[in-house]
């Protein structure tokens, strides 16, 4: 671990959103921090509030009313509480971030040059000339070939992988010192996928940068991310090394995440573990676990008492919150690797059956 | 198990064709190009047998699919199905063989209609085919294919804004089995899902696939996918097939070029693998207007050379079976060797 200050270090953030059905509490307290240089990954479902906690980080969740608690802190300031003003210097600048959905991240009736262009000069004062000059050669930094004819299309005359590009080179205008890539590949094919990551990585070799990359891929995660947390219904639930994570997870969630997806380099006959029932509402959240309605070990107290992220006893930069003993968590996994089920892992580590679900 | 008809394979296609015109002018429409989307497809399926098609995106997959059903007209080429080729057929054979092929829509929230009841919306295929008149009897067989996917049978009269995602698919997976089809269409079933759903999905698919002997052909983009549920694999590239082949034969011993580029670039989930040497394939996939010529992985091919140029390669065996096994049929003039596909990372290679 590094002992340098880290670049972006959110500390229990909460974001929470009124509605007419309630409070949705997005994101219920989460502490994480990255280093320059360094890759955070960040997993989980649809309203695991993975998303929600990055656009806060850009303060852009501020507009739609939410409640925001808790610090951001980047390169020394708080970005909860940093006024409109200062934070625009920040976002787009020293902040980028890259969305799923490249064509509706581009406006279509303006040439992909003039939109680099206007990112360039949002932040620095340069003629048109410049920043044209900029923007070819950004275009030529993500492998658009001929850029400096490509910097007069428009974004759809551009392929998809390109477009994708074109958001990379527009994110990295002004050199930021930290990358948000929301999903930045999931609407690509995985050889156009493959280019993006292997860019993404170059990138950050040369410019330094700080990537948090948020994804649902566990093989996206596995190929880019340095260290790695779990998301599930606005919490963190396991943060780790990756090659920790990977390796020795302690959370059933997790468990369950590794366990639902088919993989190119294991036997093809294995037969998937899903992870019963569905995620959570975030209007009035479980009771106790977030996860014990959808946990297969989950024992009776478990539904009363809500566990702590907390340091493994073994590796200390390893948390998780969950309610089992540490060491009945590494036989339960162990007898999962050894291709057992669930239910046959209970037994074998002599926990009783889960009763009727709450 | 084989069902009714017999020997001999369900679906024969031969030389299929689909060019979409591209033309200029609104009021005198001049033809001035063709997307060729398909361009000279054949294959066969299996009765029993899942058949993944896989490629990037324009490749030419769906296309490929809904000519098979019927909802695209070829321009060229035969789709033989159990002895009648279907892209001629009109009325009432027509509509008798709709029965027999269903499909499984990619997204559960927008197949559905949202107006309609679980059990309606199940028991439309009945009514549009005129089946099972009798109320109950009809009632009863809703029931019964909602219990085969693992619904609550109780749930007939709810509707679909109150199912989750993976409850959806198996909706739109009951209705898909409603009229025992002979063939069930895929397209990408679970790529909208999340990934715990995705499993859920995928175990059903596979449970029936056992349990019915169903036929399927199952598109995905997800390599991992396909090779968990398949058992035969089409890689298309720009309207061809470039490599066909048994699952394991092709995930072990891909020998197209482009098969292997897939392969590489498939992410694993196994950290220790990063920074594992991996060729990536460069550009972009050339437009399907004006595919190149030769080969048309040429401009994009590590190992090309003069003649993939000049002549387009046949899809025949090169020999990559192993010892009692089928091997893959090919269309490249320099197939891959076991030391290429190791240095290109391929990442299911044993």
């Amino acid at each position: 671990m590094s002992v340098s200050e880290p670049l972006l270090r959110v500390e229990d953030l909460r974001v929470e959103f009124p509605t007419e059905d309630g409070v949705v509490h997005a994101v219920d307290g989460i502490t994480y921090q990255v280093h320059r240089g360094r890759t955070l990954g960040i997993v989980g479902e649809s309203g695991s509030g993975k998303t929600v906690s990055s656009l806060t980080t850009l303060g852009l969740t501020r507009r739609q009313g939410a409640r925001i608690s808790g610090r951001i802190l980047f390169d020394g300031k708080d970005l909860v509480t940093l006024p409109e003003d200062e934070l625009r210097t920040i976002r787009g600048n020293e902040i980028a971030m890259i969305f799923q959905d490249p064509l509706s991240s581009l406006h279509p009736l303006y040439k992909v040059g003039r939109q680099l262009t206007e990112a360039v000069r949002a932040h620095r004062d340069v003629s048109k000339a410049q920043a044209r000059e900029r923007a070819v050669e950004l275009l030529g930094l993500v492998g658009i070939p001929d850029p400096a004819r490509r910097v007069d299309a428009y974004p759809h005359e551009f392929s998809g992988g390109q477009r994708q590009r074109a958001m990379i080179a527009m994110a990295l205008a002004n050199e930021p010192k930290l990358l948000i890539a929301d999903e930045p590949t999931t609407a690509l094919d995985v050889t156009v996928q493959a280019q993006i990551l292997a860019l993404m990585e170059r990138l950050q070799r040369e410019l330094e940068m700080a990537i948090v990359i948020i994804t649902h891929d566990l093989g996206v995660v596995a190929e880019m991310a340095d260290d790695i947390a779990v998301m599930y219904a606005g919490r963190i639930v396991e943060t780790a090394s990756a090659a920790r994570l990977f390796a020795a997870p302690e959370h059933p969630y997790t468990w369950g995440l590794l366990k639902s997806i088919p993989r190119l380099d294991a036997p093809r006959d294995v037969d998937l573990v899903p992870i019963p029932g569905t995620p959570p509402s975030l209007i009035s959240p479980p009771s106790g676990c977030h996860f014990h309605p959808r946990c297969p070990y989950v024992q009776p107290d478990h539904t009363r008492i809500d566990p702590a992220l907390e340091p493994l006893a073994d590796e200390p930069s390893h948390y998780a919150a969950c309610l089992l003993e540490s060491d009945v968590r590494k036989r339960l996994w162990g007898e999962l690797g050894a291709g057992k089920t669930p239910e046959e892992a209970l037994v074998e580590v002599g926990l009783p059956a889960p009763g009727a679900p709450a | 198990m084989s069902s009714a008809g017999g020997a001999g394979p369900l679906v024969r296609v031969r030389d299929l064709v689909k060019h979409f015109p591209i033309t200029r002018g609104i009021i005198i429409q001049r033809k001035i190009g063709a997307v060729r989307a398909v361009d000279g497809v054949s294959f066969e399926l299996e009765r029993g047998e899942t058949l993944g098609l896989v490629g990037e995106t324009g490749c030419g997959k769906s296309t490929t699919a809904k000519l098979i059903m019927r909802l695209l007209e070829a321009t060229a080429g035969e789709i033989d199905f159990e002895g009648t080729d279907i892209t001629r057929v009109k009325g009432a054979r027509l509509k008798a063989f709709r029965r027999e092929v269903q499909l499984i829509f990619q997204d559960p929230h927008s197949s559905l209609n949202p107006r309609k009841t679980i059990g309606s919306i199940i028991a439309e295929p009945f009514a549009i085919h005129g089946l099972l008149p009798d109320k109950d009897e009809r009632r009863a067989e809703v029931r019964r294919l909602m219990e085969t996917v693992g619904l609550n049978p109780e749930h007939y009269n709810r509707y679909p804004h109150e199912f989750s995602g993976g409850q959806r698919q198996r909706i739109g997976v009951a209705r898909a089995l409603a009229l025992n089809p002979k063939l069930l269409i895929a397209d990408e079933p679970v790529s909208a899902l999340d990934v715990s759903i995705q499993a859920q999905v995928l175990n059903l698919l596979r449970d029936l696939q056992r349990r019915l002997g169903l036929t399927i052909v199952f598109i995905a983009h997800d390599l991992s996918v396909v090779r968990h549920m398949c058992d035969r694999v089409a890689v298309m590239y720009l309207g061809k097939i470039v490599e066909i082949g048994p699952n394991e034969a092709l995930y072990d011993f891909p020998r197209h070029p482009y098969t292997g580029a897939l392969l590489a670039a498939v992410p694993v989930a196994d950290p220790s693998l990063h920074g594992q040497e991996r060729r990536l394939l460069s550009g972009d996939v050339p437009s399907p207007a004006n595919p190149p010529s030769g080969c048309r992985f040429h401009t994009r091919c590590p190992k090309a050379q003069a003649l993939c140029s000049t002549q387009e390669p046949q899809l025949e065996d090169k020999g990559s079976a192993g010892e009692g096994q089928p091997g893959t049929l090919v269309a490249c003039h320099y197939p891959l060797t076991r030391e290429e596909i190791a240095q290109i990372g391929v990442r299911s290679a044993r």
